[in-house]
């Protein structure tokens, strides 16, 4: 598996809360959200952080109903997802679409904030995701560099390719790496 | 990219061989390519499970499955080797062979390598000898 770290990057959570039920209302209305974050701990912070654009709510009279884990249906099958977002730089905010093609969404959203981090030294706090979704039609896909990706018979030279390990580390001759 | 500068090319059905982690020396064959980086391989005649793998963990080898569909699932690619006698021509390889050699290599015990000792002072000295005659003889 690439990177093991990578897999427990993110999970995606679906966190449910709600104000403190009162006499007046004794059942508020619940609230749910799907967040991408590194642990409950930031996935719950996070849900108060966006209600509270939304809708006159914070921590201190709210709860937290549930905090669930989304696993991926099928992580085995490459998929190509669109993701939306928010973006706070250091002259203004931008919206922003990108696309991935990745096994999961939790992989689709770290390669979106390794490539947020990387092209705009933006980091998590400033990147807000709007949404993530699967894009199921070629057509559909805006990207060129994602499309290029969906050629039919695609195929491609690996022209320097090591071969690392069945080599002890010093030799006498340069390796070929030449496939 | 019709040039013969390469040819081995990354595609649905190559065969590749693993060269890290647990499936080291396995055969296992591309399903689906996920990126520049990565594809799905598979091996079900070999153990190698489903999985995505970076082409810095594997070299590609000279056979392909010619007719595998993309993305096609553990049974398919399955008959596709079975059929295309992957196995038989890999182990037939001078690539193969010479792993095999590396891997007794390493086995070998203290006797043996004492033994291996021994056949290559032999050899060296019938190369000697006749070094001397032909210098003699041209003398």
């Amino acid at each position: 598996m690439p990177g093991v770290s990578r897999q427990h990057k993110f999970s995606e959570y679906l966190v449910v809360g709600r104000r403190l039920p009162t006499e007046v209302d004794p059942t508020p209305k619940l609230y749910r959200m799907r967040i991408f974050a590194p642990n409950e701990v930031v996935a719950k912070s996070r849900f108060w952080y966006f209600v509270g654009q939304y809708r006159k709510m914070k921590k201190g009279t709210g709860e937290i109903v549930s905090v669930n884990v989304i696993s991926e249906k099928k992580p085995l099958k490459p998929k190509n997802f669109g993701i939306w977002l928010r973006y706070d730089s250091r002259s203004g905010i931008h919206n922003m679409y990108k696309e991935f093609r990745e096994l999961s969404r939790v992989d689709a959203v770290h390669a979106l904030y390794q490539d947020m981090a990387a092209r705009h030294r933006a980091r998590f706090r400033s990147v807000q995701i709007l949404r993530v979704a699967e894009i199921e039609k070629t057509e559909d896909v805006r990207r060129p560099y994602i499309r290029q990706l969906l050629q039919k018979n695609l195929k491609f030279p690996l022209a320097h390719n090591r071969n690392k390990n069945f080599r002890s580390e010093f030799q006498a001759k340069r390796p070929s790496t030449f496939a | 990219m019709s040039s013969q500068t390469f040819k081995r090319y990354v595609e649905v059905g190559r065969v590749v061989l693993v060269n890290q982690g647990e499936d080291s020396g396995k055969l296992a064959v591309i399903a689906e390519i996920l990126d520049h980086n990565r594809a799905i391989i598979e091996g079900p005649s070999t153990g190698v499970k489903r999985q995505a793998l970076a082409f810095r963990r594997m070299n590609l080898t000279p056979f392909t499955l010619k007719k595998l569909p993309r993305a096609a699932g553990p049974t398919v690619i399955k008959k596709h080797f079975e059929a295309a006698e992957i196995s038989k021509k890999w182990s037939e390889s001078n690539w193969a062979k010479k792993l095999q050699a590396v891997e007794r290599r390493k086995q070998t015990s203290d006797f043996e390598r004492f033994q291996i000792m021994l056949l290559k002072k032999q050899r060296r000295s019938v190369g000697r000898i006749n070094l001397a005659k032909s210098k003699k003889a041209s003398a």
